[in-house]
């Protein structure tokens, strides 16, 4: 993945110049009251505000089945919204499809390629359905391919591509009309570390480096932590909370602390104490949590009264809050595969990048 | 190039890098030329059967049977694209609907030509006539191709309207059906059974068959070629109208 080209980010940030009169005009998103419902079932989407700034990587963060594809879907004109409005890129999303879709990169949760087509294939046809002449067509497409790690492997069929593969070059695919706002849907899903590491790369220098707009999916909070700006999280159709990653962990505040007894019949009893300084929070088998209701101050004093009550400890851990307590906070669920009972909390941070 | 341009290269580039669907579409109607060919050879002893070769008279039939097998091929190759979310990644191009169905056909009709080619150089190999000489050879290579179009539009339609390939599949017997209550086994002015005769006297595909058999029997026959292809663009008028509405639907975009 060799690094952008300083002429596009101009081009691209020339095109955007002379924005701005009220509203997020060029390549923000703004979405007002966007309701979803389907014959069968809820609403997958319940009255959704919110507003992407131009620049701004936004992470969409929710649970399987919590709406955030529905939004993509309606946001990228693929689906007309029940109630509500949204402008994308300055565009009314229900009256002016075709300009939004000219202004915007989409790479879904499929990452829907032909697998009898090789990438240089993809390239030609995603270019030529948008209209790019053939010398410029070829010329992005090799710079595209070239960027995401995929010249060696250009001209084989896309069939025999692992998933990182897959997922790079419908990335690739979508950048191809140089558009200003990237809706990426679940982009690392399925992913190995690596690969989702490479991902969050070019994501964040597509935007650092080239001004593009991204409007990120994920149910991976350690995603929506390294890549956002800012995060909104969506549980059964509706925003629970919203803000920057820092923010939304500071209002909540308290550190977690984790312990394991050295004895395991004392799991019990050092439950009891550690409950004198706050609420039982799950913990992986064989430990007890609690967040402190007084903060990383009272970690002398659960010591203490560990030792007093002659509980031998084998560990002892404080966790920062993550976004997972936020939205346990705000939901009082788990996101799935995070801090259930079924994972450690430390699972999460073992999967950052280094 | 355009985006039919476009679209028609990635139908036909998908048709010719999976050889063994296109094969095994020729395989089963060589199969049944065979089995027909060796089967009912007595039926040449009818009086006024039109030839006294069966394999040339069940070769028509073999045309027809390739253009089923495009049918499903084309229905099954959008309702994988919507299935796989390739669809939606077209819609969010500027695509237009009609070059989606125009792109999608032009690898159907490809698959048409290939295998009326086989059908006749094999049917040829083994003895069968082909009264029309060359130039008809040709005329039966385009009616073999506007064939397999015109039904490989109903498939597209049935794609479109279902999005799901087991679907598409589920309605290959039903085209079957099409088949069997046509003249494909017997000329129809030889068929005794009064119901039947009437079925295969309405059943357009009759007239594609008789057309295809007139090349291969008796040369040029203005009428059954005028009812032939007349039949056939009566098909595609329908399964296109019938892909554009299906298509409408889907394309939900704004």
């Amino acid at each position: 993945m060799s690094g952008g080209n300083a002429g596009e980010a101009n081009e691209r940030n020339g095109g955007n110049a002379g924005e701005g009169s009220g509203g997020y005009g060029g390549n923000g998103i703004e979405v007002e009251g966007l309701v979803r419902e389907f014959k069968k079932g809820p609403r997958a989407v319940d009255g959704i505000d919110l507003r992407v700034k131009p620049g701004e990587i936004y992470g969409f963060l929710g649970p399987n089945g919590a709406g955030k594809s529905t939004t993509v879907h309606m946001l990228t004109t693929l689906l007309p919204p029940t109630a509500g409005t949204a402008r994308v890129a300055g565009h009314d999303i229900i009256k002016e499809g075709p300009a939004v879709r000219d202004a915007i990169g989409v790479a879904l949760q499929e990452a829907a390629l032909d697998p009898f087509l090789t990438a240089h294939e993809h390239m030609r046809l995603q270019a030529g359905m948008h209209g790019i002449p053939k010398a410029e067509a070829r010329r992005r497409g090799e710079r595209l391919i070239e960027r995401v790690g995929l010249s060696e492997a250009a001209d084989r069929k896309v069939g025999g591509y692992s998933g990182g593969m897959k997922r790079r070059l419908d990335l690739a695919l979508a950048l191809v009309h140089e558009p200003r706002i990237l809706f990426l849907d679940e982009p690392t899903t399925g992913l190995d570390v690596q690969s989702r590491t490479a991902l969050w790369d070019e994501v964040g220098r597509l935007a650092s480096s080239h001004g593009v707009t991204v409007f990120l999916t994920t149910q991976y909070l350690e995603e929506a932590d390294a890549l956002a700006d800012r995060v909104g999280i969506i549980d059964d159709g509706r925003i629970v909370a919203e803000g920057t990653p820092d923010v939304l962990k500071a209002e909540i505040g308290r550190p977690t602390v984790e312990a394991a007894p050295a004895e395991a019949d004392a799991l019990e009893r050092m439950g009891a104490v550690l409950e004198r300084f706050g609420q039982r929070s799950p913990a992986p088998q064989g430990s007890a949590a609690v967040r402190l209701d007084a903060g990383t101050g009272e970690l002398a004093e659960v010591v203490r009264a560990l030792d007093a009550a002659k509980i031998r400890v084998a560990n002892l851990e404080i966790h920062a809050p993550t976004l997972d307590d936020v939205f346990l906070a705000k939901t009082g669920k788990h996101l799935e595969g995070s801090a259930d009972s079924a994972a450690p909390p430390t699972g999460e941070l073992e999967a950052l990048p280094a | 190039m355009s985006q039919i341009g476009y679209l028609a290269q990635r139908s036909l580039t998908r048709t010719l890098r999976q050889p063994a669907v296109v094969v095994s579409s020729m395989i089963f109607p060589l199969f049944l030329l065979a089995v027909n060919a060796s089967g009912l050879s007595a039926a040449t002893d009818l009086p006024d059967f039109p030839t006294d070769s069966y394999l040339t008279f069940a070769l028509g039939l073999t045309f027809m049977q390739g253009a089923l097998f495009a049918t499903m091929g084309a229905g099954q190759a959008i309702a994988q694209d919507i299935q796989g979310g390739f669809f939606n990644r077209l819609q969010l191009t500027p695509l237009r609907g009609p070059a989606l169905i125009v792109g999608q056909l032009s690898g159907v009709a490809l698959q048409g030509a290939f295998q009326a080619v086989t059908y006749l150089l094999v049917g040829i190999a083994f003895g069968a006539d082909l009264e029309a000489g060359i130039a008809g050879a040709l005329l039966l290579l385009a009616l073999a191709m506007l064939v397999a179009v015109a039904f490989g539009s109903l498939g597209l339609a049935l794609g479109l309207r279902t999005g799901n390939g087991e679907a598409v599949q589920g309605a290959f017997p039903l085209l079957f059906v099409l088949l069997f209550l046509s003249s494909g086994a017997l000329p129809r002015d030889l068929i005794a059974n009064d119901w039947f005769q009437a079925i295969t006297t309405v059943n357009p595909v009759s007239y594609i068959i008789e057309a295809f058999r007139s090349l291969l029997i008796s040369g040029w026959d203005g009428e059954a070629l005028a009812l032939g292809f007349g039949c056939a663009l009566a098909v595609l008028a329908a399964g296109t109208f019938a892909a554009t509405a299906a298509l409408r639907t889907r394309m939900a975009r704004t």
